[in-house]
């Protein structure tokens, strides 16, 4: 393990945190490479979300290293620092702010010096404006630029948000549920942006839908009770009799 | 639409504002000054006196606003850096009575004099300058509030705690100015004032220009506030204010940005506090009440939280009906100002200037609606949603 640390991009050994003696970690030791895209499954209370608060930062462990691009230890740093270098998040539940307008949100996400002078004396430049209308094509959101982002659909609220982490131009992005309570055309369009922003960047997908996962088509680690439980392609993953009994065979 | 449409409106409410209290600046000391006391437009002095000290309160509700509207703080002590702001001023103005206090020392105060005190205590020295008084106006409650809150938003707290212990400080600090050891005048607080930078304090001329100087105090504020609300960092605070995880997990840290706006709040709060002081006459601990505190609360509820100019209205709206309530049933000044803040919670929950800015880009996005049929894609119907 030690010799690989140098080239991964994320790397946690080893991690366990309780919660009032409710181990939701146990050693989890997970790796993923630059430009991976990865998909993470298992069932309720596997601590997939909790793996994603301790990279994050919101969440500090009780043990275990968690080191990103091979040397930054992410256990010492807070949330603001860590999305700063570069992780990005987005959440189970679309989480845009309602009471701007969807340019607005964008405009907040770009990736910019985000010191308290910096943002009060800051201009909106030439090369935002034209990232930010990309962005908007992008996310197919131009058409409602300067509406409330309270007034979105839920659906474009996903967008709106996967927009938003697009802006921050994260190396590493982690998604939680991101087409949970969307149509079956709506997931299959959100595969194909997801493996689009994948070219770019390392992704990590936390989902329970198995059609999305198998359109994905990418290596897929199992977590149950706190730990790796089965790591490989989908086909081996939900063939493996642990895994069918955990959480498949619900 | 609807919210580019707000912001335009937002724009030129501002200049309004502004124009208006640069007229009354000029105004309202002319027509007291310049015109025959049974002049019909003559302003008589106390009640020059009387606004000079509404726009102070109008400051104090214009810096809670920043901190309370825009970050979603509830800072239930903000009359403790109005009140620190004052002391401030209050020792200056203290330094300038000179020897003409009733125990003639030319150095000491009375209160030091009766209390046997031989020399001044240390932090008295530099405040007989006013340049290093008006400096301690801004600095003193300004630092205060930057060590409050670097502790208090660090450690994250929230919500309604962070509220209580806003109550607590204050609290403490009533106690403290009480004791006659503090070297503040105890009890008495610090009074009789005579002169401002030479000029008596009791004259017509001093009253009208301090006056002005609210009024021109609380125009620079309002375009401070409104450029940090328009920028990039009031965007963060607003997002903060609503999702603050959120905000940090797109790499803003969090509790700087309110620290920042918290000390700005406290310096103008200072300020306002500065300029209250020689228009009133007096500073004693009883500025530090807890219910001081809250009644900044009151006023901006009533104006509008969140709108700048509704603190400044609400502010003036609740004192003046203050000032003719207490007149007429003094007993029962306390029950309408609770019954106020029930109605105002229940009927208007944006406030006056809330309510007022939400039927107008309503009845805009109509107009807009039945004027141009060629956007039927825009959610022109809807924007109470922005709630």
């Amino acid at each position: 393990m030690q010799e690989k640390k140098p080239k991964s991009l994320l790397y946690l050994d080893g991690v366990s945190v309780s919660f009032d003696g409710f181990k939701a970690l146990n050693s989890l030791s997970f790796i993923v490479e630059p430009g991976e895209l990865r998909a993470i499954i298992g069932p309720n209370g596997a601590g997939k979300t909790t793996m994603m608060d301790i990279i994050t930062g919101k969440t500090r462990p009780d043990e275990g290293e968690v080191y990103f691009k091979g040397d930054i230890d992410l256990t010492r740093k807070d949330e603001a620092e860590i999305a700063q270098l570069g992780i990005g998040r987005k959440f189970q539940k679309p989480t845009v702010f309602e009471n701007h307008t969807v340019w607005g949100n964008l405009e907040l996400a770009l990736n910019r010096s985000r010191g308290v002078f910096a943002t009060l004396f800051y201009r909106l430049t030439v090369e935002d404006k034209a990232r930010i209308e990309e962005i908007l094509a992008t996310v197919r959101l131009a058409a409602r630029r300067d509406d409330l982002a309270a007034n979105l659909s839920h659906g474009q609220k996903q967008w709106l948000e996967i927009g938003m982490l697009l802006a921050q131009e994260p190396e590493l992005l982690l998604v939680d549920e991101p087409v949970a309570g969307m149509t079956d055309a709506e997931t299959a369009e959100t595969a194909v942006l997801l493996k689009e922003i994948a070219k770019t960047r390392s992704v990590v997908v936390v989902e329970h839908d198995m059609g999305f996962i198998r359109d994905l088509g990418v290596k897929v680690t199992c977590l149950a009770e706190g730990s790796v439980l089965a790591e490989g392609s989908i086909d081996f993953v939900s063939s493996d009799p642990k895994v069918i009994e955990n959480y498949l065979g619900r | 639409m609807i919210t580019s449409f707000l912001i335009k409106s937002l724009d030129r409410t501002i200049l309004v504002a502004v124009a208006i209290l640069l007229a009354l600046a000029v105004l309202v000391p002319a027509l007291n000054l310049l015109t025959a006391p049974d002049h019909p437009l003559h302003v008589p002095t106390y009640l020059v006196s009387l606004f000079g000290k509404y726009l102070t309160y109008a400051l104090l509700a214009l810096a809670l606003d920043l901190v309370w509207g825009f970050c979603g703080i509830l800072s239930l002590g903000h009359a403790a850096f109005f009140a620190l702001g004052g002391y401030a001023m209050g020792m200056y103005l203290m330094h300038q009575i000179g020897a003409r206090g009733s125990y003639g020392n030319p150095l000491l105060p009375d209160f030091m004099v009766f209390l046997n005190w031989k020399e001044l205590p240390w932090f008295w020295y530099g405040f007989d300058m006013f340049w290093f008084a008006a400096l301690m106006v801004v600095l003193v409650p300004g630092l205060l509030a930057f060590v409050f809150g670097w502790f208090a938003f660090r450690s994250r707290v929230n919500g309604v705690y962070l509220s209580i212990i806003t109550q607590a400080m204050t609290y403490a600090l009533l106690l403290a100015f009480f004791r006659n050891d503090m070297g503040f005048g105890g009890n008495n607080g610090l009074t009789d004032f005579k002169d401002i930078l030479g000029f008596n304090i009791q004259a017509d001329g001093t009253r009208a220009a301090l006056f002005a100087a609210s009024a021109l105090a609380l125009a620079a504020s309002l375009v401070i506030t409104s450029g940090i609300v328009r920028s990039k960092l009031g965007k963060v605070l607003v997002a903060l204010r609503d999702a603050e995880s959120r905000t940090r997990f797109l790499g803003y840290r969090v509790e700087h940005m309110k620290l920042f706006a918290f000390t700005v709040s406290a310096m103008m709060a200072g300020i306002a506090g500065a300029l209250y002081v020689p228009q009133v006459g007096i500073i004693n601990p009883g500025e530090f009440e807890p219910g001081n505190s809250i009644e900044v609360v009151i006023w901006t509820a009533v104006g509008g939280r969140g709108t700048l100019i509704g603190p400044i209205i609400g502010a003036i709206l609740v004192n003046g009906g203050k000032s003719i309530f207490t007149a007429a049933f003094p007993e029962f000044w306390l029950f309408a100002l609770g019954g106020l803040f029930v109605l105002v919670t229940l009927l208007l929950p944006k406030g006056i200037v809330g309510t007022a800015q939400h039927y107008l880009a309503r009845r805009r996005s109509y107009r807009a609606e039945a004027g141009s049929d060629k956007e039927p894609g825009l959610p022109a119907a809807e924007p109470m949603a922005a709630e």
